[in-house]
């Protein structure tokens, strides 16, 4: 049997991108985005733990601009992945599965994860 | 009474009562991480700021400790679950697998691990 030539499943590129599934695939995004971002944090608490002099080490990287990029990205990465997180628990639980409020709910998510991010380094730059 | 042939309980296959053990230990980390991950970004716009002595003072306070071994355990539980998904979608040689979810898990149980016992250390004044 030629299974080569059987019908395949669309490919990803043939779908126009829509709300749904970009807010999808960026909340895996996120979420492993974060999970690389553990190393980091890890780095922080060790340093801290390590003395005084390690600590002023990392907190110099971490304040350098590559070191602020990145504390920035991940702030982002994680106001999104939360909010996202929760609508996925609505989901989970039975409630706003029509494309209406799909839509709705996910630009709401998009205001919120921007809006913690700002008012975070707001509130840290200030 | 047994409804099972003894065919099917000689070969032990079956329901092992823990298929949604995955799905629901992802959404119960989840719904600990939405406050716990708040309230550390929150935490963090006040230790950013301060010296090394304010900061272990502040890893100290009992409440704080507490809050933030929960926090590290949680999240790097939550990531496990994340990534173990994403490597069973992503990766499709029954070998490559098997490897890529080891190495992943013991990456985040040594990372976990790491963060945790600084913490303490931090706390204790190890």
């Amino acid at each position: 049997m030629a299974t080569d030539r059987r019908p395949l499943s669309p490919h990803l590129q043939v779908y126009r991108p829509q709300i749904t599934s970009v807010m999808s695939i960026t909340h895996r995004a996120t979420g492993v985005a974060l999970a690389v971002g553990t190393l980091l944090l890890t780095y922080w608490l060790v340093a801290a733990a390590s003395g005084p002099e390690a600590y002023a080490h990392a907190q110099s990287r971490l304040s350098s601009k590559l070191g602020l990029l990145f504390l920035f990205l991940w702030t982002l990465a994680l106001f999104y992945h939360l909010s996202n997180g929760v609508r996925h628990l609505f989901w989970d639980a039975g409630y706003g599965f029509e494309l209406e409020t799909v839509d709705k709910t996910g630009k709401w998510v998009i205001i919120a994860a921007v809006a913690l991010t700002l008012l975070a380094w707001i509130i840290a730059t200030a | 009474m047994k409804l099972r042939t003894p065919i099917s309980l000689a070969r032990g296959l079956g329901s092992a009562k823990e298929g949604v053990n995955h799905w629901w230990m992802q959404r119960m980390t989840a719904v600990a991480l939405a406050p716990l991950a708040l309230w550390f970004v929150a935490s963090l716009l006040y230790v950013v700021h301060a010296d090394y002595d304010a900061m272990v003072a502040w890893v100290g306070r009992p409440v704080n400790t507490v809050l933030l071994a929960l926090f590290l355990f949680t999240a790097f539980y939550h990531a496990m679950l994340g990534l173990q998904v994403v490597i069973e979608d992503y990766v499709h040689g029954e070998g490559a697998k098997i490897v890529s979810l080891l190495v992943m898990k013991f990456l985040l149980v040594l990372l976990g691990a790491l963060s945790i016992i600084a913490v303490l250390r931090i706390a204790f004044g190890g």
